[in-house]
């Protein structure tokens, strides 16, 4: 089952200056939402509010299963995920980071290993699972925190700019898993990127954030693109 | 000149023949130190860890106060504790005055301070994309936390180490509430200062020698553990 996130009216500011006004939306489907917006339109506040990292001045954010609204509390922060654009590299092991949110949730060391196993394969990171994190490469970082995040199956995966400082290379294969990720169809993806080309690609739905407020454009990403 | 190449060659041999009253020193002074070490980590790396990574009232006075302590005279702390231990004093009735549980206590007095801040700023000099990363993959506040003391894990060790080595080479506090007995509370410092007031070289010199070389070791260990850090940071 499915979590189906609500927000309604947030309203959020930074010493005295708005960033989010009155932004509504329902993530209600699955596929990829990608959040649009230049520098400083508060794509990253609204990802953190929704990620419950911050809490909105106004307005209410709500997570819903089987229409049952569900509590604000732990349980609810380990069925979502969010990689923020600076990943935060634990000074560990590849396999290390990877299995810190399994850890945390007191998993089998055996499923650990599994599951780790089965991620890095996915990220084609296998190769390098023993490596000290910090050497990585900032493509391979990037692509360390999403294994980091995907390995607990979040319902709702937030990415913030997943590949805004990293080689084509490494985009390909961001984009790639993304695309996997898709049609295996069991998160909700939201993220953010500059790039309207990324955009097109990988995105299902758009959104555009300006003057703090959230514009929903239902098209398809390939029809606005046909739109201009 | 020759007289201290003699008292040199005489030090040598205590050593390598593992002179039992040296040992004895040796052992006492590693107890004591390491004691109060162990004692001023259990509170200090909380009381760092609080001021690190909450905001509670009165932090900048309480930090304020453990980076004044740090620079702490021993013998300042001795004569306090010393009047606290002594028979008039508040504590006289615990009979503690030259043992070494008074020169522990003493030592711990000296170490809170520099373990505290040398873990504070361990602490928070941890990058905060650590701990937000911790709570994006759902670790609780708590969890959150013991990775950011995790992360801190090379100053903190830094700063025990420090501790260690301030403690070792210490000998106002621990003489004043020690008292200096032979096989009770002589330790190696305190052994040094009476060896030479003595005129007896050869001992003095022994504990001079393995005292510098655990000053290096310690040293080493730190530089070791500094280069770690730096390369977390790169």
């Amino acid at each position: 089952m499915s979590i189906v996130l609500k927000l309604e009216n947030l309203t959020k500011a930074y010493d005295g200056k708005p960033v989010l006004t009155h932004c509504s939306f329902s993530f209600d489907k699955k596929g990829i939402y990608v959040l649009r917006g230049s520098n400083g339109a508060g794509k990253s506040t609204l990802l953190r509010i929704c990620a419950l990292l911050e809490m909105p001045d106004k307005g209410k954010i709500s997570f819903y299963s089987a229409n049952n609204r569900l509590a604000r509390n732990i349980d609810l922060q380990r069925r979502i995920s969010l990689v923020l654009p600076k990943v935060g590299v634990f000074n560990r092991s590849v396999a290390a980071n990877v299995a810190y949110p399994l850890k945390i949730r007191h998993i089998a060391q055996r499923e650990v290993s599994r599951r780790v196993e089965q991620i890095l394969e996915l990220v084609g990171l296998s190769h390098k699972k023993n490596q000290q994190a910090l050497t990585l490469s900032s493509g391979e970082t990037q692509r360390m925190g999403m294994a980091r995040a995907l390995v607990i199956e979040p319902e709702i995966l937030f990415l913030d700019e997943p590949t805004a400082s990293i080689d084509d290379e490494n985009t390909l294969i961001i984009e790639n898993l993304l695309k996997t990720l898709k049609q295996n169809g069991r998160a909700t993806i939201i993220m953010t990127t500059h790039d309207p080309g990324q955009a097109n690609r990988v995105g299902d739905y758009l959104l555009w954030l300006k003057n703090g407020q959230l514009m929903t454009d239902f098209r398809k990403c390939e029809e606005v693109k046909m739109c201009g | 000149m020759a007289f201290i190449l003699e008292s040199f060659h005489s030090a040598l041999i205590l050593i390598v023949r593992l002179d039992p009253e040296l040992l004895s020193i040796m052992l006492l002074s590693l107890k004591v130190s390491g004691s109060a070490l162990i004692s001023a980590t259990i509170v200090g790396l909380p009381m760092a860890a609080l001021l690190g990574l909450t905001s509670m009232p009165l932090k900048g006075f309480f930090l304020n106060l453990m980076n004044t302590c740090m620079g702490l005279p021993p013998v300042v702390v001795g004569l306090f504790i010393y009047l606290m231990l002594s028979r008039s004093g508040p504590l006289g009735f615990m009979g503690l005055l030259y043992t070494p549980t008074a020169m522990i206590t003493a030592q711990f007095v000296l170490a809170l301070p520099i373990i505290v801040a040398l873990c504070h700023s361990a602490i928070v000099s941890v990058d905060p994309v650590i701990r937000q990363a911790a709570l994006t993959l759902g670790a609780t506040k708590s969890q959150a936390s013991l990775t950011v003391i995790a992360e801190a894990r090379y100053g903190i060790i830094s700063a025990i180490i420090a501790g260690f080595g301030r403690l070792m080479a210490e000998v106002g506090a621990i003489l004043i509430v020690g008292g200096n007995i032979a096989g009770y509370t002589r330790v190696m410092t305190t052994t040094i200062a009476l060896e030479a007031d003595k005129g007896n070289f050869e001992l003095a010199l022994a504990l001079g020698i393995i005292l510098l070389g655990m000053a290096l070791l310690i040293n080493s260990l730190l530089l070791i553990f500094q280069r770690q850090a730096i390369v977390r940071k790169l």
